[in-house]
């Protein structure tokens, strides 16, 4: 008696029970689809968060926690505790290790968006993923003071395209008082998506947070205003920004600038690694993702013991049919196989089918997870996949062999004697 | 070793690893080559035991069971296994089918586990599904209409007849038959043995037929009341096992 047979005598068998072995099969699939894509996007998810900023060597805020300044710089959550000063700004950059600097003003909103004063270096130094450069989806730069540059989020639930107007907020909140009313914004360019907090933001120069400030004093309007026009005949040239990053010549020059900053001596400054603050960062909010996967497994091993179940009610049934085997001369050894062979079977089948499941997933979702700046390679799997792949199935063979080893005993103990 | 015998018993002691007696305790039994023996007793009587033992499916450490001048006792369970498929053809009460499988599946299903039974039923009609469907027509089954339907749609004489053409597929030495046709009418029953007998002339089985119903014994050479050898047998309340 060959391995054949037994395949053929499995298969048939599972045949003549369609209705449950499919249920059974399908609810691997599912656990299986989820297993897979769980685990890309985690790894993705981990992926796009260690790629929401490249190319910046150094990141320069007031003295604060370096989680708490890549927050706020690189995710525009929360806020500065402290400015730094242009000039120092000026100094810093000025030293010969720096090949471009970037600087960034936060502060105001606009619906909720927060609003970043740059210059037009931020264009063309700023990188993220695998070190690409911000693209316009549509319009440019900014160039005048007011003109803005929106993400490609911004855009999208906003509904804004290039010539919108757009009145922006002093502070967070969206009320009357906050408003800059008098010196409307207008838009001129758009960034394709980028799947990281640029998306969310509204760019203006430098120049266009200072005249909207400039009647501006300790977060109130003075009662002598300026309007637009006016503003742009006065020194829009700012006093104080939030952060800075800065690229270098040389990657050789990275501590002993950071060192230098950091030992500053005009104001207190803190100059991190943008790296290794998102590694630290992800330590913070990563657990999520391990309670995903774990969540996952559980579902995986629910659907395995629901296998196990499935052949073990039908085991008193098949004992008829394990004895006829018996009778012709089958062996105990035979009968564990067969039985096993089945969950082998129906995680092996359950697995093609939630590859499947996967694979049309993946591509249908491609443009939507796109939109969210997720890159999954829709018919590639990991090496990690592949090993969960294996690992299903070998977790199957060692469930499969608890009703494998119930048909063993009792084909030894019925001997022939099934009488139903 | 007695080369006339097909089947030899001697001081066999049976019982079962959870029982707390003996269930079978038979001094002699012995099937002659060609010969049909018919076994009679009540339920409880331990036949299914004693046919376990001799199919080497049970195992017992006492006593001694030879099958075609083979110990059983000095196999390993292995070789009883292939033992079995290769000489004994058997035949159950009921539901002694593969439901899923086609008729001609089961009835071919015997060869599968044996090599000499297989090229035995090649010579004799040239290939597996050929014999198969010789030992069908023979047994007055439709073979056209019913080769290639799972077994569980046949009615309970059709599928009587499936399960002896199984039993004879490959000519085995030794045919044993446990209550084959308590599932039957006594017409149907008395032409099933008819037919049953004949092809086992044919095929040069020996049998060794089960049953309680005297009835049937005028279809055999002898005829042995299990109770009387049974030194053991407690009939009633021991119904076959557990």
């Amino acid at each position: 008696m060959n391995l054949s047979l037994l395949c053929s005598l499995t298969l048939q068998s599972m045949r003549n029970r369609k209705f449950a072995v499919i249920l059974t099969m399908l609810s691997i699939a599912m656990s299986v689809f989820l297993l897979l894509s769980a685990e890309a996007m985690r790894k993705e998810a981990r992926q796009s968060f260690a790629n929401t900023i490249s190319g910046t060597d150094l990141i320069v805020g007031a003295r604060s926690g370096s989680v708490q300044l890549l927050l706020y710089s690189v995710f525009r959550i929360g806020n500065a505790t402290n400015n730094i000063d242009w000039k120092s700004y000026q100094e810093i950059t000025a030293h010969p290790a720096v090949e471009w600097a970037i600087p960034v003003s936060l502060g105001d909103s606009h619906k909720g968006y927060r609003v970043m004063g740059t210059t037009r270096d931020y264009f063309a130094h700023y990188r993220f993923g695998d070190q690409r450069h911000l693209d316009f989806e549509q319009g440019r730069a900014f160039d005048g003071v007011y003109e803005a540059v929106i993400g490609a989020e911004v855009a999208r639930s906003l509904g804004y395209t290039v010539g919108t107007e757009l009145t922006l907020s002093h502070g967070l909140q969206d009320t009357h008082f906050a408003r800059h009313e008098d010196k409307p914004f207008r838009l001129v360019g758009i960034l394709a998506p980028t799947g990281t907090p640029v998306d969310r933001t509204i760019h203006v120069s430098l120049q266009g947070i200072e005249a909207l400030h400039i009647d501006w004093q300790s977060g109130v309007r003075s009662s002598n205003t300026v309007d637009a026009e006016e503003a742009l005949d006065l020194d829009l040239q700012p006093k104080q920004i939030t952060a800075f990053m800065l690229g270098l010549k040389s990657k050789m020059a990275v501590f002993r600038l950071q060192r230098a900053i950091n030992e500053y001596k005009k104001e207190p400054l803190l100059a991190i690694l943008p790296g290794i603050a998102l590694s630290e960062l992800w330590q913070l909010v990563g657990g999520a993702e391990k309670a995903l996967l774990v969540i996952v497994f559980f579902v995986l091993l629910n659907s395995l013991v629901g296998m196990m179940s499935v052949i073990l009610t039908g085991l008193n049934e098949r004992r008829r049919e394990i004895a006829i085997l018996r009778s012709l001369g089958g062996r105990p050894s035979q009968v564990f196989v067969l039985l096993t062979m089945e969950s082998f079977l129906f995680a092996a089948l359950g697995c093609l089918a939630g590859l499947l499941f996967y694979f049309v997933a993946m591509v249908l979702a491609q443009p939507l997870l796109l939109s969210f700046g997720l890159y999954i390679a829709p018919l590639v799997l990991s090496v990690t996949q592949l090993w969960m792949l294996a690992g299903i199935i070998l977790l199957s063979l060692i469930i499969g062999s608890v009703p494998g080893y119930r048909a063993y005993r009792s084909s030894l103990a019925d001997g022939m004697s099934i009488k139903l | 070793m007695d080369e006339e015998n097909v089947l030899n018993i001697r001081n066999l002691q049976f019982c079962w690893p959870s029982g707390q007696r003996d269930v079978l305790d038979l001094e002699a039994l012995s099937v002659d080559v060609g010969e049909r023996v018919f076994l009679q007793g009540q339920s409880g009587a331990g036949k299914t035991t004693l046919l376990g033992l001799i199919a080497g499916i049970n195992h017992s450490g006492r006593g001694q069971i030879e099958v075609l001048g083979r110990s059983m006792s000095a196999m390993r369970q292995r070789q009883r296994d292939q033992f079995r498929a290769d000489h004994i053809g058997f035949i159950f009460q009921l539901f002694n089918l593969v439901p899923y499988l086609s008729v001609l599946d089961n009835v071919t299903l015997a060869c599968r586990f044996s090599k000499s039974r297989r090229q035995r039923a090649e010579q004799q009609s040239g290939s597996l599904n050929e014999e198969a469907r010789r030992l069908l027509d023979h047994l007055c089954l439709d073979v056209s209409a019913l080769a290639h339907k799972p077994a569980a749609e046949l009615s309970v004489g059709q599928q009587q007849r499936v399960a002896a053409a199984r039993a004879l597929i490959g000519s085995p030495e030794l045919l044993i038959a446990d209550e084959p046709t308590s599932a039957l009418d006594a017409d149907a029953a008395q032409v099933f043995l008819d037919l049953l007998m004949s092809e086992c002339e044919a095929a040069g089985s020996s049998v060794l037929f089960v049953s309680h119903d005297v009835s049937l014994q005028a279809h055999f050479d002898r005829t042995v009341q299990l109770a009387r050898i049974n030194r053991a047998a407690m009939p009633v309340q021991e119904g076959g096992r557990l």
